[in-house]
């Protein structure tokens, strides 16, 4: 049991990445990654989402009718991130200022929807917070990594503080749109040049 | 005059300007999975641009005369989803009684919509941006219209790119998203075309 859970967790983190290997959740990626801070706030927000509510819905999954399922994992989704968009907004003003939109689009973020289908509604409470976890995580420090490497080129620093000294010349495409979707498909592309040598 | 100079401005800006998919980076899913033939993509736009200007109408609505009127603004995301989940449905069945051809050639793609951030992303982007309701008509159609050109221009350039010799590791979604990048680089030309 506990090897299998440990399977579940490493499931996540590099072997089905959600967006390196399943390349789902896009929109938060390419859109928050512009600074480290918003990349990892964004991370650890939806990570809390998906443990929450891989929880319920795997408590649950015997309730719920087969019918009306996506409905009703919608439904608990929406409720978890309005819990996430209000407690930013009371406690970390200046990240939900930041992320505005993408806090409450974390409802149709397709990770989410899309782990409590494949994974939460068919297995037991334990797997599915490994799983979560693993899946989170994943998440979370691909985000930090490409948003690390905007911000490295795109301002001369890293979390605000400068890195780089005064005679880089910062690549402002990098922190614009254009370079969100240039760096992550480098980014993909050396992981799968690192996974072809793998095999 | 003035009104009508309003909604047309809004209606450039939210195509060309603020394109939904390369500046704001709403709908990138579709984007990235539903552009590999230009058939295919122009449905897929033009199923989603009558869900996206439905979609303002109704939650316009909802926001101003129910959720504001009573004050319940922590209702929004649940309300706007389910609004959106049964309007899919809704022209799912609607579309199915009328025009089973063009059920036919959307398929799969109409489920999905639901699940398509840009629909979510315009229907909480309206009560932010404070528009009455024929500027949010028109800024959803506009929403829909800057979709369907972007994700149409990717299917043809993805189509060319068939004959093109990429290198092996960067085949599929990295070089999808490097091209996406340069679009995105061109429609950075658009910004300051006009000033509201």
């Amino acid at each position: 049991m506990l090897k299998k859970i440990y399977k579940d967790f490493k499931n996540g983190l590099w072997k089905e990445n959600p967006i390196i290997v399943l390349v789902i959740g896009m929109c938060p990626t390419l859109a928050v990654t512009n600074t480290v801070e918003n990349g990892l706030a964004m991370g650890i927000a939806t990570s809390f989402v998906l443990i929450s509510s891989e929880i319920v819905i795997s408590l649950f999954k015997k309730l719920i009718p087969n019918n009306v399922r996506i409905p009703s994992f919608i439904l608990i989704i929406a409720t978890f991130v309005t819990f996430t968009d209000y407690f930013l907004k009371a406690f970390f003003p200046d990240i939900a200022a930041s992320l505005s939109l993408f806090i409450p689009l974390i409802v149709v973020n397709c990770l989410i929807l899309g782990r409590q289908e494949a994974f939460a509604s068919k297995n037991p409470t334990s797997r599915a917070i490994a799983d979560a976890l693993g899946m989170g995580i994943g998440f979370t420090w691909v985000l930090v990594l490409l948003s690390a490497v905007r911000e490295l080129f795109g301002m001369g620093s890293i979390f605000g503080i400068g890195i780089l000294g005064s005679w880089y010349e910062p690549m402002v495409i990098m922190v614009l749109p254009a370079g969100a979707f240039l760096s992550l498909g480098i980014l993909v592309g050396i992981m799968n040049m690192i996974k072809r040598r793998g095999n | 005059m003035e009104e009508f100079r309003v909604v047309l401005l809004v209606f450039i800006s939210t195509v060309l300007i603020n394109n939904f998919i390369l500046v704001k980076f709403l709908g990138i899913c579709p984007f990235l999975g539903v552009s590999k033939q230009v058939e295919t993509a122009f449905s897929m736009g033009l199923a989603t641009t009558f869900v996206m200007t439905l979609t303002a109408a109704a939650t316009w609505l909802i926001n101003t005369y129910i959720l504001e009127a009573l004050n319940l603004p922590f209702l929004r995301y649940v309300s706007f989803i389910i609004v959106i989940a049964s309007l899919v449905q809704f022209v799912e069945m609607f579309i199915r009684k009328s025009s089973p051809v063009l059920y036919k050639a959307l398929g799969i793609f109409l489920p999905l919509i639901t699940t398509n951030c840009a629909i979510l992303g315009l229907a909480l982007l309206i009560p932010l941006n404070g528009y009455n309701f024929i500027t949010s008509v028109v800024f959803g159609l506009g929403a829909g219209i800057g979709f369907t050109l972007a994700i149409v221009l990717m299917a043809g350039l993805r189509e060319t790119l068939e004959f093109g010799d990429v290198p092996e590791t960067l085949q599929g979604v990295p070089i999808t998203l490097i091209l996406a990048g340069l679009m995105a680089m061109a429609f950075m030309g658009f910004s300051g075309l006009i000033s509201i």
